[in-house]
């Protein structure tokens, strides 16, 4: 039987496997950000060295400033201390780290791919669960924590046990207006936050083909959200093209890249088929990335929860929310608007923000931080920084910015925030705060009408 | 490195809210700060204190007897989200050994188990029956044997679970599992020899 392409990046990389199922794998990438400093302090109470130094790669991401570039422009001592840190131990281990000087940092999943630091083939690891964002170009790339952390640097490493093999297919043409960030919203509306528990997704059909790098990177990095530990795409044409020409990526594709598909007569454990011309530009309602529904649709009402547990649930993010249950979804008001993050930072996200936005003036504040600071220079190139700022928006620097709102600035208490980023999960961009996930041309359609909105309504 | 864990018994709490993730676990604001005493304030904070820092006596886990649990009966995919360790650092800190669910987030899984924090899986219909049970009993125990895989519920039923073998022999021991993958250092080795290097990097 033919094997999938999780399978295939899978067996070539086992060092050492055990008659329990448990594999060591071997690692080729690993990234690493700030919020890793607890892994190199296990290191170091251990006096454990790094074995591959040359195979980790560090970027200033998480408690950046978005309004400075200089580390000493950071007001917090405690959130200076964390990017000082971050620096030493990269240097302490002689790591590449692209920090906040660095003309190419820039958050990790958006900037690492941009390097060409992730390639077909690879074993990608980074301690930050978006880290399946890599499997974008054909790379089996999963979130770990602190301590496994820790055990690739010491081991380049790690123990795995094989997860379920699930496959979510799109078939059909995606509409115009609809977009990647829509496609995971839906897939996630009907699998559920659970849906992927223990599991890889591959992504596949003819929407995903059709889909350019960045929307896949887009896809990928919501497989989290879904449960999965990782998604993939299987690389092609399309990837190929795509890398060419990054710093770090070979000058030619590989041959061996195009092996790496699934194979037709492949099994997976599940399989799942969305009809992608269904799918119009989604929103979420609640705190859950599962709790998301078409922006032409309504808020659901308690008394439309399938079960008992999930209206306990809903009660509990309508209240959260400030939401009664039946408003239309194009009601909604928000308050702010968050056009960044690994999901949708990207030159495509910013060129649809922009097409929207142009010549017109926002309704409510919003803040603009490109994925890296490469895609910002490129963004302005093209006079992107322009259009956003004519409109009112905010145009600043690269970072997780008020995805995770860990640099001092956050959504504040009640307020409600349209946001491109992956999680809606209550006080996620500030305690109290409230998040709608939304697509870059519908973030930017929001912050006109000063509700939620869907782009040429 | 975990502290061993063999048997435990205590006071559960009920937890019944679905998709827990680990931002309300382990609020990011706090991930700063490095892990020390601090963090027992951190566990569930915005669950357990108001914006003024007052408790909150309404959220269970604030309420006598729970507030000295230390097993944590809770709902489906527990600890989804985010990857942060710091958020099983936080439930130790609270005085949680073991947290009781139909299912939780991978890397929360993994975590915990790397850290002495014992996840159980169970049914949803036990998960349910157990959370009842200590809801309706306040203070009333449940017994965890790692050795057995055996869960003890407050009327005496067992229930059994299954660890993946080898966390639960470093859980069991409190072993190191670096110190344990470098007696493999010569494999990686010859791992690293025998295939062609990176096209790039």
């Amino acid at each position: 039987m033919g094997r999938t392409l999780f399978q295939k990046i899978w067996d070539a990389h086992v060092v050492h496997a055990r008659d329990d199922g448990l594999v060591l794998l071997y690692i080729d990438r690993h990234y690493f950000h700030e919020g890793s400093f607890h892994a190199f302090n296990m290191l170091r109470a251990r006096g454990i060295p790094v074995r591959r130094p040359d195979l980790s790669f560090g970027f200033g991401d998480h408690y950046v400033p978005t309004n400075a570039r200089r580390t000493d422009a950071v007001q917090d001592p405690e959130i200076r201390g964390i990017i000082e840190t971050f620096e030493q131990n990269a240097r302490a281990h002689r790591i590449r780290a692209f920090d906040l000087a660095d003309p190419d940092q820039g958050i990790v999943h958006v900037a690492g791919p941009e390097q060409g630091l992730t390639l077909p083939g690879m074993t990608v690891v980074c301690g930050d669960s978006h880290t399946s964002t890599h499997g974008a170009l054909g790379a089996l790339a999963f979130g770990i924590g602190a301590s496994e952390v820790a055990h690739v640097l010491a081991t380049q490493t790690i123990w795995q046990t094989q997860p379920r093999q699930i496959r979510a297919n799109f078939e059909g043409r995606l509409p115009a207006g609809s977009t990647a960030k829509d496609m995971a919203l839906a897939l996630i509306a009907r699998i559920g936050t659970g849906g992927g528990l223990g599991g890889a997704i591959e992504f596949a059909g003819s929407a995903v083909r059709a889909l350019s790098v960045e929307g896949r990177l887009t896809l990928c990095n919501m497989a989290i959200e879904a449960g999965a530990r990782t998604g993939m795409v299987a690389p092609d044409a399309i990837t190929a093209a795509w890398l060419k020409g990054r710093p770090h990526a070979p000058a030619a594709p590989d041959p061996a890249w195009a092996a790496l598909a699934t194979d037709a007569d492949a099994a997976f454990d599940r399989e799942v088929t969305l009809d992608a011309a269904t799918i119009t530009p989604m929103a979420t309602w609640g705190t859950s990335p599962e709790e998301a529904v078409a922006l032409s649709a309504r808020v659901p009402r308690l008394e439309e929860a399938p079960d008992e547990a999930r209206a306990r649930a809903w009660k509990r993010s309508l209240d959260y929310m400030g939401l009664q249950g039946g408003e239309a979804m194009a009601d909604v008001r928000v308050d702010r608007v968050f056009l960044g993050s690994c999901t949708n930072s990207r030159l495509e996200d910013l060129r649809a923000a922009a097409d929207v936005l142009k010549g017109r003036k926002i309704a409510v504040p919003m803040l603009v931080s490109p994925g890296s600071s490469a895609t910002k220079r490129q963004a302005e190139a093209e006079g992107l920084d322009r259009i956003f700022l004519e409109a009112g928006a905010r145009w600043e620097e690269s970072g997780c910015s008020l995805c995770v709102s860990m640099n001092g600035e956050s959504v504040g208490e009640g307020e409600r925030c349209a946001s491109t980023s992956n999680r809606n999960f209550a006080g996620r961009q500030g305690r109290g705060a409230r998040t709608h996930l939304v697509s870059p041309a519908s973030a930017a359609a929001s912050a006109l009408a000063g509700r939620l909105m869907q782009a040429g309504n | 490195m975990p502290e061993p864990f063999t048997t435990l018994t205590a006071i559960a709490a009920p937890l019944d809210m679905p998709n827990v993730d680990t931002d309300q676990i382990m609020p990011a604001r706090f991930m700063r700060r490095p892990r020390d005493e601090r963090y027992v304030a951190y566990g569930f904070h915005d669950l357990r204190f108001t914006p003024e820092g007052a408790t909150r006596p309404d959220f269970i886990l604030n309420q006598p007897p729970f507030h000295q649990a230390g097993i944590l009966v809770a709902s489906r995919n527990f600890g989804v989200g985010s990857s942060r360790e710091a958020a099983v650092y936080a439930l130790l800190a609270m005085g949680y050994r073991a947290v009781v669910a139909e299912s939780f987030g991978d890397i929360f899984f993994s975590n915990a188990l790397k850290n002495g924090l014992l996840p159980v899986k169970l049914p949803e219909s036990t998960v349910n029956a157990l959370r009842d049970a200590v809801a309706a009993a306040p203070g009333a125990t449940i017994r965890v044997d790692l050795q057995r895989q055996i869960l003890t519920g407050p009327d005496g039923t067992e229930h059994g679970f299954t660890v993946p073998p080898f966390a639960r022999d470093c859980l069991l021991r409190g072993l190191d599992e670096i110190g344990l993958t470098l007696t493999l250092a010569d494999r990686i080795t010859a791992f690293e020899t025998s295939r062609a290097p990176l096209a790039a990097g």
